[in-house]
């Protein structure tokens, strides 16, 4: 076995000798940095003045064709190379004549006390005293317990103010426009929905009967967000359960099932639907759910299963909602049970 | 042979190992899984049905049972129409080069007239979609702006805003649609290739106009810059983290560099 020894041969580092630059003693090398300089300055000007030559010349239609880049806007090529390198010879300038002709010269410069001096203290302390004796702010309590008072209560207003960021009701929160009897509309074209003319593995992204007429002060937005859903058409016998109705009241028609389009998660609008697996998948955190066993949770982070929207159809063969949601549609929050 | 030797000591000699290596394997796959697709159809038959049969019993039965009555392998083909099977055949997903979670799409192992024949054979066992004529394709008529909103609703969540496509569950994604042509973009709404929903309830128009969409999409320039391939925050941050922060650690290092 081999001791561990103090390596004592190797020597102490020896002190780096300053090396001066070429420019340092050849006059014609400093001569060529220095045109090297004002060149890259020289260029950034004459870039800047291109930059307004483009902006007026270039019509913001004229499309080219770049290797990489593919078809894109001249002006907005020809903009971003001229500012772009205004910008950076201005920079690589600088830099370039920081580097080779000024003084390279190292210096220490030892640190200051952070400390101020007896008499800097002293001093403070002196003006401090005479201007909390001249405001009065000791000798007239009334003053300053009215100020404190104040004070104290000024943030008040800002923090009652943060109530507007809440909801109208919590109450809202548990129910959507979904009514009894209600049609369920195609979403862009607010055309109803034929039962009859639904194939299998069919997807329509459905809103509630009335919902586009509702104005913005009414909350549109709102409820667009809560009672959007997703009809879709299984094979009655690849349903396996459903959330509710009975034999005689069938929450589907026909295989065809609705649900919300709200993903119990975060809230993210969901409609990648697979019609061979039935599953329903969220892009944002891949969240699945099942659609033909009671939209349960296969997969991901969602702790509810998708809720479901009881249908079926009117006297002209057009899908109705048989109700509202029984359950609260979207993520969960601190009131629901 | 010296010269060889020297060569294998050469700091450059791992990486062009390394990369001959993959060619041969790349080579090597194209040439095996494309024989292993061609499918000799070189029967004759009288009317177009008898031929599409006798191509089917030769080339798709194997799977899809000789009544495309279906097997364990692949579903039945009965009242699927002519549309799914030229859908399916013209975007070379059928014949499947082997059994996986997804058919993809490659080159049509079929020309354009046995395509024809499958699918009138197919089409002949039980009614199912048509194939969209040139009437149905025709968008000259149709509302840009009503596909693009339809288009918003029914095909970007899986498709991608710009249709260049996308990921969905256990490997399988929704096909790039720039490399579809207009008929497949139709017949994949009436028919529901796959994981794929159909689209029945959009009417002949709406379908149009999701076309046009889909046609305005094709031929879109970027006035912006370079597309990075459409989607969005993923390659424009992996090009800004690697070729934006590779460049100021350059200009880093160029300013801390002690001048000669």
């Amino acid at each position: 076995m081999s001791e561990l020894v103090p390596n004592q041969s190797r020597p102490a580092p020896a002190p780096i000798e300053h090396a001066h630059r070429r420019a340092d003693h050849d006059p014609r090398i400093a001569k060529r940095v220095e045109r090297q300089v004002a060149t890259m300055f020289g260029a950034s000007a004459l870039l800047a003045i291109l930059f307004v030559v483009a902006y007026v010349a270039i019509d913001p239609s004229v499309l080219i064709g770049l290797p990489v880049v593919g078809t894109t806007s001249a002006l907005n090529i020809a903009m971003g190379l001229t500012m772009g390198g205004s910008i950076l010879l201005i920079g690589t300038g600088a830099i370039h004549w920081a580097k080779k002709l000024m003084p390279d010269v190292e210096v220490v410069e030892e640190r200051h006390e952070f400390k101020s001096s007896d008499e800097d203290k002293a001093a403070l302390a002196e003006t401090f005293a005479i201007g909390a004796d001249e405001s009065g702010f000791v000798k007239r309590p009334l003053i300053r317990r009215t100020l404190l008072g104040a004070m104290a209560l000024f943030p008040i207003p800002l923090v009652v103010m943060l109530r507007d960021l809440g909801p109208d009701s919590i109450e809202n929160r548990f129910h959507t426009m979904w009514r009894s009897g209600m049609r369920l509309l195609q979403d862009v074209t607010y055309e109803p929905i034929k039962a009859a003319d639904i194939p299998i593995g069919n997807l329509i992204n459905a809103v509630p009967e009335g919902m586009h007429e509702l104005e913005e002060e009414d909350g549109n937005l709102n409820e667009r967000a809560k009672s959007v859903i997703i009809v879709v058409r299984i094979s009655p016998d690849k349903l396996v359960s459903q959330q509710g109705g009975t034999p005689d009241a069938p929450w589907d028609y026909n295989g065809v099932v609705a649900y919300s389009k709200v993903c119990t998660h975060v809230g993210c609008p969901i409609s990648l639907y697979e019609q061979r697996t039935h599953h329903l998948l969220c892009p944002c955190h891949q969240s699945t759910f099942d659609l033909a066993d009671s939209g349960r949770v296969v997969f991901g982070p969602a702790a509810r299963r998708m809720p479901q929207l009881g249908i079926t159809v009117d006297s002209e063969g057009y899908l109705v909602a048989r109700g509202d949601f029984a359950e609260p549609v979207g993520p969960s929050f601190w009131e629901r049970s | 042979m010296a010269q060889l030797a020297q060569f294998r000591r050469h700091r450059l000699a791992g990486l062009f190992v390394m990369i001959l290596a993959l060619a041969i394997t790349a080579i090597a796959y194209t040439i095996i899984s494309s024989s292993t697709d061609r499918v000799s159809a070189a029967v004759a038959s009288e009317t177009t049905v008898e031929r599409g049969k006798a191509l089917f019993a030769e080339g798709c039965s194997s799977c899809h049972g000789l009544q495309a009555e279906g097997t364990t392998d692949g579903p039945s083909l009965i009242g699927v129409g002519a549309a799914s099977v030229d859908f399916q055949v013209s975007s070379g997903r059928m014949p499947m080069a082997g059994q996986g979670v997804q058919a993809m799409r490659k080159a049509p192992v079929y020309n354009e007239e046995e395509i024809a024949a499958l699918a009138a054979y197919v089409a002949s066992l039980a009614p199912g979609p048509a194939i969209p004529t040139d009437e149905e394709l025709d968008t000259s008529t149709a509302s840009l702006s009503e596909g693009n909103e339809l288009f918003a609703v029914n095909c970007a969540q899986c498709h991608n805003f710009a249709g260049e496509g996308g990921a969905l569950t256990q490997g399988k994604y929704a096909p790039n649609l720039m490399v579809a042509t207009d008929r497949q973009v139709i017949e994949a709404m009436l028919t529901g290739p796959q994981n794929m929903p159909v689209f029945k309830t959009l009417s002949a128009d709406q379908k149009k106009a999701i076309l046009k969409y889909v046609q305005y999409l094709r031929t879109a320039s970027n006035p912006g810059g370079a597309d990075l391939g459409r989607i969005g925050p993923v390659t424009e941050g992996l090009f800004m983290w690697t070729a934006g922060f590779g460049l100021l650690i350059a200009f880093a290092i160029w300013i801390g560099v002690k001048a000669k």
